[in-house]
């Protein structure tokens, strides 16, 4: 046991390892810390010891304790840990893709309120223009009518002044030849000192104004 | 403490334990294993239970340690690999705790041990081979015959697959063991030159400088390797899976 020990396979075939071990154990334990060793730590000239992980006393125990934290964390991660954060990364997944599908469907909404809205729009606009229009030619219609009216009525109030006008003129004209004859008697009296018959007045009177 | 850099590696009984002639005691390895699975699934256990849909921190990084093992599978082994999942999962977080526990200083490195780094990767190659050989019967071993060799080089490229094949569990758990191993060595070996160096007087203080920025860097060089050789056994895992649900797809 102490003499060959660099090859791990012969000492887990010895019979009796109870013995075998408590001797390893010393073996490694103690002198460990006093004695020099070459960085592989292999001992050469049938040293007592052999490089750790080479020992093939601790290969059965490291075996057991193995296969019993790997295989319960093993166990672990297949029953709970891995569904449970696969199931938190799918539900972010179908989360996001019902949230994207969502929004695509209010986005499409929104696209065909906006169509509807310009739609609409359009429509109004066209109604509007048809309305002004409407409405302007009613105006304009009305307006000339008015124009019209006023105009006529402006016409004739025009006519009716030129026939008063015409009158006064004429009536004006009339007078002009009493006018003259009596002023013309009037001088003549005081030019002559004595009366002039009038209708010699009136005559002289109408012949001037032929030739005026 | 000891200055010897394998000391650390020591296999300590603390429930002595025989069974049937085997030595099973409660080691100091068992209690890390014990801690990494605690650890690991205390952390993936708490972070989730509240199941919130907009995650905090710790459910973000269970959540990203989730999918970063669901890609990788699905990409390695396609999605007929993704009944795996809990195996690769639990592969990966086990052994990145179980590394992570080990840069603890006094704390002891489960996959240092070949014998556990050995035994997941008989896991991994066993399962591969009876998956295989369940699903696809014989047609399993078209794994070790590509398709497109011409006849004469075929029983060489076939005794080539098999070896490949046959070496997969011992590169598997040689990789993980040894990096662990010569990164904890390197590391006690540096901060012993310190803590020696140091011991000599003010030029020797002066002299262990160098070795403690040595240690520093490589602490930091082994939290990295840490968790690549976390990385590197789970794809390694998922490129193996992949031959057991696809042998004919080389």
């Amino acid at each position: 046991m102490f003499v060959t020990p660099a090859y791990a396979e012969e000492t887990t075939a010895q019979p009796a390892p109870a013995a075998a071990d408590a001797a390893a154990t010393e073996a490694h334990g103690a002198p460990a810390a006093e004695e020099t060793h070459t960085e592989t730590g292999v001992a050469h000239e049938g040293g007592p010891k052999v490089f750790p992980p080479f020992d093939s006393t601790t290969f059965a125990s490291q075996l057991l304790w193995l296969v019993i934290t790997f295989g319960l964390f093993y166990l672990l991660m297949q029953k709970v840990i891995a569904p449970r954060i696969g199931g938190i990364l799918e539900d972010r997944k179908s989360r996001i893709s019902k949230d994207l599908n969502e929004a695509a469907s209010l986005k499409k909404e929104a696209d065909l309120a906006v169509e509807t809205y310009e739609k609409e729009l359009a429509q109004a606009k066209a109604k509007a223009n048809t309305i002004a229009s409407e409405a302007r030619e009613a105006a304009k219609g009305k307006a000339a009518a008015e124009r019209a009216a006023v105009e006529a009525e402006l016409t004739k109030k025009v006519t009716e002044a030129e026939g008063r006008i015409a009158e006064i003129k004429a009536k004006a004209f009339a007078d002009v030849g009493t006018i003259a004859t009596e002023t013309a008697s009037a001088v003549v009296e005081r030019l002559i000192g004595g009366s002039v018959a009038p209708a010699d007045v009136a005559a002289a009177v109408a012949s001037a104004k032929q030739e005026g | 403490m000891s200055n010897d850099p394998t000391h650390q590696f020591l296999i300590q009984k603390i429930v002595p334990l025989n069974v049937g002639g085997y030595d099973v005691s409660f080691t100091n390895a068992s209690l890390f294993m014990v801690a990494t699975v605690a650890v690991a699934s205390g952390f993936l256990y708490f972070s989730s239970s509240s199941r919130s849909l907009i995650p905090g921190r710790s459910q973000s990084l269970a959540e990203m340690s989730y999918e970063f093992i669901a890609n990788m599978l699905r990409e390695g082994a396609g999605s007929h690999g993704m009944k795996f999942f809990p195996m690769v999962f639990s592969l990966f977080m086990f052994v990145l705790t179980a590394n992570l526990l080990g840069m603890v200083p006094y704390f002891f490195t489960v996959t240092s041990q070949i014998i556990v780094t050995f035994a997941l990767a008989l896991f991994v190659i066993g399962t591969v081979i009876v998956y295989g050989f369940y699903k696809h019967g014989l047609g399993f071993l078209n794994l070790f015959v590509p398709s497109g060799v011409p006849g004469a080089l075929l029983p060489l490229v076939v005794a080539i697959e098999v070896i490949s094949f046959l070496s997969r569990p011992i590169s598997l758990s040689v990789r993980l063991f040894a990096n662990l191993l010569a990164g904890h060595i390197t590391l006690k070996v540096f901060a012993g030159f310190v803590a020696s160096l140091g011991a000599l007087g003010a030029l020797g203080v002066g002299g262990a400088v160098l070795p403690l920025i040595m240690t520093v860097a490589l602490t930091g060089l082994e939290f990295l390797v840490a968790f690549l050789q976390a990385y590197v056994f789970a794809v390694l895992t998922c490129m193996y899976l992949n031959d057991a649900v696809h042998p004919g797809g080389h």
